[in-house]
């Protein structure tokens, strides 16, 4: 299924530079590749389904379903309602953050210096928090939906005490990863710094987006079978779909 | 890290008994502390807390773990905001270490996480989604539940990226108490989950002290 992605030309293929917002919408059935172009990107992404955008992805149900701190290829993507948004099936990197939230206005001020539109024009330091919302309102959406994000390309570990360390060497230019959407999903990325980001300079790096048509899921498939409460999570998705 | 309250519960301007399944609500003043008591022990206080004048700031977990570089709560943990505000501080616990990363259990995610069969058993978002339909007044609503604090509930993150959920570190007269940084409504389900072994398949009640 990989090897058919990879020869296959995307349906459509944009990058978004660094320090930038965007939002559309995943159809069921498609992938979502993200490739770091060149290396130490952040993509802070947030999930919705549009018939009902109170359903979205939840943190804590990702990571408590499949007994896990880090999201890598096999895993899924929860939403709050029990069901997959999707399904990570490929995965260059092997740790991807889901727990350290996103920069704010005052937080990259503080790390990197305010730059505004009137002095760095396109180039100015914007956060993942008004990124964020800024797509958001698009959907009539504002601060109440605002939820924790996933951080792709980013890797935070913790010791035996809990205390977290950011990897400023994860990600290198060309790590991709691919997402297959199990449902219509409203997507919201921003290509913000990833919140503990020790660089001194404010970190802004492009990040490539190429849209699929994925293969048929079958009761074989990785994701599916990965967890038995992933393999619920699809039962459940399956009867959202019932009538569609 | 374990760090007892001087407070004496006679002194208390108000005590009360949340049983198991039930849900407690009410806004605990700036300056005021609040504290949750594990009555008989290994019982999960599922907790939210909202700017009680602008319920869009809320407790945000990944805010506050990142801002003070660990994944656990306990003394001397300051609970942030999602407008990066400091609400509440953790100013005393017996029992050394509180969740924030599990969330609350759902009827949809007991589907997931025990059998599909299992949707129709009471849980904590129904707790949470009674309080915020029988208090209109909050102009709350589903939207508003987001991610919360498990006190008493012990998850262990490893450095290989596991997570866990492991037998409870509390015990009968175990608690946390929190001085409140400004004026917050604080929303807890006391959890009435039976598939998990933690609490012994046997939720109970906590008891909730605020002293002026
Ligand atoms: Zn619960």
């Amino acid at each position: 299924m990989l090897d058919s992605l990879n020869s296959a030309a995307p349906l459509y293929d944009d990058l978004i530079p660094g320090g930038s917002h965007w939002s559309f919408i995943m159809r069921r059935g498609h992938v979502l590749r993200l490739i770091d172009e060149t290396g130490g990107a952040n993509v802070g992404m947030l999930m919705y389904n549009p018939e009902n955008p109170l359903e979205r992805y939840n943190m804590p149900d990702t990571l408590k379903n499949q007994h896990t701190f880090l999201l890598t290829r096999g895993h899924v993507l929860l939403s709050d309602m029990g069901r997959v948004f999707a399904s990570v099936i490929r995965d260059d990197l092997g740790w991807h953050d889901t727990v350290s939230g996103t920069c704010n206005a005052e937080l990259v001020e503080k790390r990197w210096g305010k730059k505004t539109y009137q002095e760095a024009h396109n180039h100015y330091h914007r956060n993942g928090s008004t990124s964020f919302l800024n797509e958001l309102a698009k959907y009539g959406l504002g601060k109440k939906d605002l939820t924790a994000n996933l951080n792709w390309f980013s890797k935070v570990q913790t010791d035996d005490d809990g205390n977290m360390a950011f990897d400023a060497n994860h990600s290198h230019a060309g790590a991709t990863v691919d997402l297959r959407f199990e449902m219509d999903t409203i997507v919201v990325l921003h290509t913000c710094p990833h919140p503990m980001n020790p660089a001194s300079e404010y970190p802004s790096h492009p990040v490539r987006y190429q849209l699929f048509k994925s293969a048929p899921v079958n009761d074989a498939d990785p994701c599916k079978l990965s967890s038995p409460e992933a393999t619920r999570a699809f039962a459940n998705t399956a009867l959202y779909h019932l009538f569609q | 890290m374990i760090k007892q309250s001087a407070l004496k519960p006679d002194n208390a301007a108000f005590r009360e008994t949340v049983p198991a399944g039930e849900y407690f609500l009410k806004v605990v003043k700036a300056g005021q502390t609040v504290r949750i008591l594990d009555l008989e022990g290994n019982q999960a206080a599922d907790t939210l807390f909202y700017n009680a004048h602008n319920p869009s700031e809320r407790y945000s977990a990944a805010d506050t773990i990142r801002e003070q570089g660990n994944v656990y709560l306990t003394a001397g943990s300051r609970l942030m905001s999602s407008e990066n505000n400091v609400m509440l501080e953790i100013t005393a616990d017996t029992c050394g270490r509180h969740d924030t990363l599990g969330g609350a259990c759902a009827a949809e995610s007991n589907t997931t996480r025990y059998a599909l069969e299992k949707k129709c058993m009471h849980a904590c978002r129904d707790s949470w989604l009674v309080a915020v339909t029988e208090h209109e007044e909050l102009g709350m609503t589903k939207r508003d539940i987001t991610h919360n604090i498990n006190f008493f509930m012990n998850v262990p993150v490893t450095a290989d990226g596991g997570l866990t959920f492991a037998d409870g570190i509390s015990d009968a007269g175990k608690y946390v108490e929190l001085e409140a940084k400004m004026d917050v409504l604080v929303m807890i389900s006391n959890c009435p989950q039976l598939n998990n072994p933690c609490n012994g398949w046997n939720p109970t009640p906590i008891e909730v002290l605020v002293w002026s």
